[in-house]
């Protein structure tokens, strides 16, 4: 492929600590369990805050007795919708909490206790009785409802719908048609350290310790729901057990333990979400039912693409994944044609999980090309090649860095594909069917503005380098440490970093894979700035500061990281069980910052792919609204035993066209396209192919 | 109803009045102030609270603290010897077998606490037949450590650190 040349040049960074394989710097907390998560920070006076959830999933409440839970020894203070402190804005809706008797979702926030001790709080919580007066509720997810509607946007922005050429009439016309529908399931993020918040009021300022992807962004939020200026809240959170984007935004537990912690003055508040709570009221990831057709010439050249999307959103407040968004961008075609629409549910709000868009969208999409691959005759690597687009599809945008092929041919080359005999059904082993399966994966090159880094010389020598960005298990202390290192022309060892409080400089969002590149270019500038000012050798108390720069907007060419991602199974044909027997990921992503913690960030995604692909499934009760499997007996995520010589691995390659670093940010493609790859091989291993994820022994026998 | 109860937790004998309805996990984190074992589901369902009870692993949100009244409890924190950690730990650092750490220390505690489990000849689910000492294959140790949930999707290193640190002749 011919890359015009580069109408952007950055002045790129020369490296030395960047690819240096360093240990974590937080590991040595972390394996000795000092590290404090946002409920360990030690604080005086801890208060204990128990929520009372609804039982109803739409109406009103009509009366609460709180009598004998108030009557109970140590218990500081009840919370209702009447006795609450009153917000001063409903920007956003999610964040209204116990401001009206209505409701919008079962296990929504109705009251609370604030207690001396856990055991109080929760004890006097279930005292609390509630009448209802219940309204009809609507939770049903299906394809065929008439109250479908398209919103204006789809998450990040981008347009709901998009049309090139006529995609319908092409799809009719072509020789060979592939036409499915598949589904997705609601799936939660659940990190393992559970949402929890320290709130403490001194005077007019509020301290929340909180785990959380931007503390930034909650003390914004938190400011304008309980009208103060956002100097009046400060957020710490240095470390954080996992978010996965469901703590990339604040949820109503942040708003509750603020108004909970005015009711018990002088106490330092501390709630933890239980992990059946985090199923409503940390996000989760929409269920998806999408119809795939791709029509296509005998020779597999695609001639149409119709990517129709639906999913739900809960009525109180939109949130649109953007699952067909991939489908504009992966492949070349004559016509194309995606469609996003939703069904507002009194369902609790849907929001980011990892790869929102990607990770649902290119299950559907990689299915769809493997079935379209089986149509043709044709291996469905050579498929993918023969429909490598040019350009970017619908913007006509030259690539930045597009080595999707060489993804796909390399790791083909490691996992021995050619030796696939592509007949499915047909090895059998110790009675288990074998089978292997490829996918494609995909992510934009995202950068957020407005984040801050500064930089003073100490009187130690070394150099201090804050920023508020965070550390969910991603590497952040150790590679914007690398990072900075490099920025300064120097070791590691000399880069003093703090990260995670709003009383460092402004960080956007540890969300969209976004974070290094976002923050890793503020420090690069502002090491350059401090470099201006002060020449190579700073004196102590030097300092400078700088924001990521606005070249990082440019949109000459299209940004995207690539990947491709192999599986091989066995599936018991008695039992309908299916075991990995490996999994490989060959990803292009620009430079690697630290090879060990990319690693770690690559086979992870691939692991929830994995785990995606098996195990996760809310089920929904119709007629409660109640999602009945809520915790990690009921919600299966992969355990240990499930991950079997999974490995990952990347080209090298330096994208001198998306930052200084040469990197392009790597935390979400991991599982973009995995699940894919396992439904696939199942398919491969069976000669059955299965549609609705996940992909459950009850599926394979029937 | 409160009990006066005494805990030896990493090496240091404490002694505290605890409400009879508090859990190990709870009396450790919120009174002792010892928040090396996590708390990730409250039912036993995820592993992060696992310490080392009298040698054993145990998850510490299904013990209720006035039950363990004169127990011995090892923590992550208090496996390190000074600025030496233990096998387990530094096998975890060096295989990066972590990520968000929230999991960790209830892995390595459980990790150690295995061990000793095969060297005492216990079985598994796959070990082959119950009367020989298990041979601790990749099999057999991930099927062992499915007791402690990683959503970081660490498991592979954490096999390989467990690999490692048995190679170096690691016990509890």
């Amino acid at each position: 492929m011919t890359q015009p040349p580069a109408t952007i040049s950055l002045d790129m960074l020369e490296t030395r600590a960047i690819g240096a394989a360093l240990e974590r710097l937080d590991g040595r907390a972390k394996v000795t369990g000092t590290a404090p998560y946002a409920f360990e920070h030690s604080v005086e006076r801890p208060a204990y805050l128990h929520p009372v959830q609804s039982t109803i999933a739409r109406g009103h409440v009509r009366a609460i007795d709180t009598g004998a839970a108030s009557r109970i020894e140590g218990v500081i203070a009840v919370l209702t919708h009447w006795t609450a402190p009153r917000l001063s804005s409903d920007d956003n809706k999610e964040l209204w909490v116990l401001q009206s008797n209505e409701i919008h979702f079962r296990g929504q926030f109705i009251a609370a206790v604030v207690a001396d001790t856990l055991e109080t709080a929760r004890y006097a919580a279930d005292l609390i009785r509630v009448e209802y007066e219940a309204a009809p509720l609507d939770v049903g997810f299906r394809a065929d409802r008439a109250d479908l509607y398209a919103p204006k946007a789809v998450n990040a922005g981008y347009p709901t719908d998009t049309d090139e050429g006529e995609a319908e009439r092409e799809f009719n016309a072509a020789e060979i048609r592939m036409d499915a529908t598949y589904s997705t399931p609601m799936e939660h993020n659940q990190p393992m350290e559970p949402h929890s918040t320290i709130a403490l009021w001194e005077s007019e300022k509020l301290t929340l310790y909180d785990s959380t992807q931007s503390a930034h962004s909650v003390r914004k939020a938190v400011a304008t729901t309980l009208g103060l200026r956002p100097e009046q809240v400060r957020v710490i959170s240095p470390y954080v057990g996992g978010g996965f984007g469901s703590k990339g935004e604040p949820h109503a537990h942040n708003i509750l333990a603020a108004l909970a912690a005015l009711r018990a003055p002088g106490r330092a508040v501390k709630l933890a979400l239980t992990r059946q709570q985090m199923f409503t009221l940390a996000g989760h990831r929409t269920p998806t039912i999408q119809r795939f057709r791709l029509g296509a010439s005998r020779d597999g050249r695609l001639k149409s693409i119709i990517h129709e999307v639906i999913e739900q959103t809960s009525r109180f407040k939109e949130f649109a994944e953007q699952a067909a968004v991939p489908t504009r961008l992966m492949y070349a075609a004559a016509s194309r044609r995606t469609r996003h629409r939703l069904a507002a549910l009194d369902v609790p709000k849907p929001s980011w999980m990892r790869a929102p868009g990607e990770t649902p969208g290119m299950f559907a999409g990689e299915v769809a090309m493997d079935e379209l691959a089986v149509l043709c005759g044709l291996d469905p690597i050579e498929l993918r090649i023969r429909n490598e687009p040019e350009v970017e599809p619908g913007s006509g945008k030259p690539w930045g860095n597009r080595h999707l092929v060489d993804c796909l041919q390399e790791g083909a080359r490691r996992f021995g594909w050619s030796r696939r005999d592509p007949q499915p059904g047909r090895r059998i082993e110790g009675g288990w069917l074998l089978g292997s399966g490829v996918a494609s994966s995909t992510y934009p090159r995202y950068i957020l503005m407005g984040s801050r880094a500064s930089i003073r010389v100490g009187g130690d020598g070394r150099y201090l380098v804050r920023i508020g960005a965070a550390d969910l298990g991603t590497g952040t202390w150790t590679t914007l440490t690398q990072i900075a290192a490099d920025a300064l022309g120097c070791t590691p060892a000399v880069i003093r970093l703090e990260i995670g409080d709003t009383d460092l400089p402004n960080a956007t969002v540890a969300g969209g894979s976004s974070g290094i590149s976002s923050w890793g270019w503020a420090i690069v500038a502002a090491a350059r700035e401090l470099r201006r000012l002060h020449g190579t050798h700073p004196p102590p108390g030097a300092e400078a500061s700088a924001e990521t720069p606005k070249e990082a907007e440019d949109e000459t060419y299209a940004q995207h990281s690539f990947g491709a991602q192999f599986a091989e199974v066995r599936v018991n044909p008695e039992t309908g069980e299916v075991r990995l027997l490996r999994m490989l990921g060959v990803f292009s992503v620009g430079r690697i910052i630290n090879p060990r913690l990319a690693r770690s960030q690559f086979i992870g995604g691939m692991t929830m792919g994995l785990s995606m692909a098996l195990h996760e499934e809310s089920v929904m009760d119709e007629r409660l609204g109640q999602i009945v499997n809520h915790d990690f007996a009921g919600y299966h995520i992969a355990a240990n035993a499930d991950v079997v010589n999974l490995d990952a691995v990347w080209l090298e390659e330096v994208d001198s066209r998306s930052t200084p670093m040469g990197s392009r940010g790597i935390g979400e493609i991991g599982i973009v396209g995995a699940a894919a790859a396992v439904a696939n091989a199942v398919y491969h291993a069976t000669g059955k192919r299965l549609r609705a994820l996940p992909i459950t022994p009850d599926k394979i026998l029937t | 109803m409160k009990a006066s109860i005494t805990l030896r937790v990493d090496g240091e004998q404490r002694s505290l009045a605890v409400d009879t309805r508090t859990t190990l996990l709870d009396a450790m984190r919120e009174h002792l102030g010892v928040t090396a074992a996590k708390k990730g589901c409250d039912h036993g369902q995820c592993g992060a609270c696992t310490v080392l009870l009298d040698g054993r692993r145990v998850t510490t949100c299904l013990s209720l603290a006035v039950a363990c009244d004169g127990a011995s409890i090892v923590t992550a924190q208090g496996l390190a010897r000074g600025d030496t950690l233990h096998v387990v730990q530094q096998a975890f650092l060096e295989h990066d077998a972590l990520q968000c750490g929230y999991c960790t220390p209830g892995q390595i505690c459980s990790a150690i606490g295995m061990l000793e489990e095969a060297k005492a000849g216990h079985p598994s689910f796959v070990t082959r037949g119950l009367t020989a000492a298990p041979d601790l294959t990749d099999e057999e140790i991930r099927e062992r450590m499915s007791g402690n949930l990683c959503r970081c999707g660490a498991y592979v290193n954490i096999v390989a650190a467990i690999r490692q640190a048995i190679s170096k002749g690691a016990t509890s």
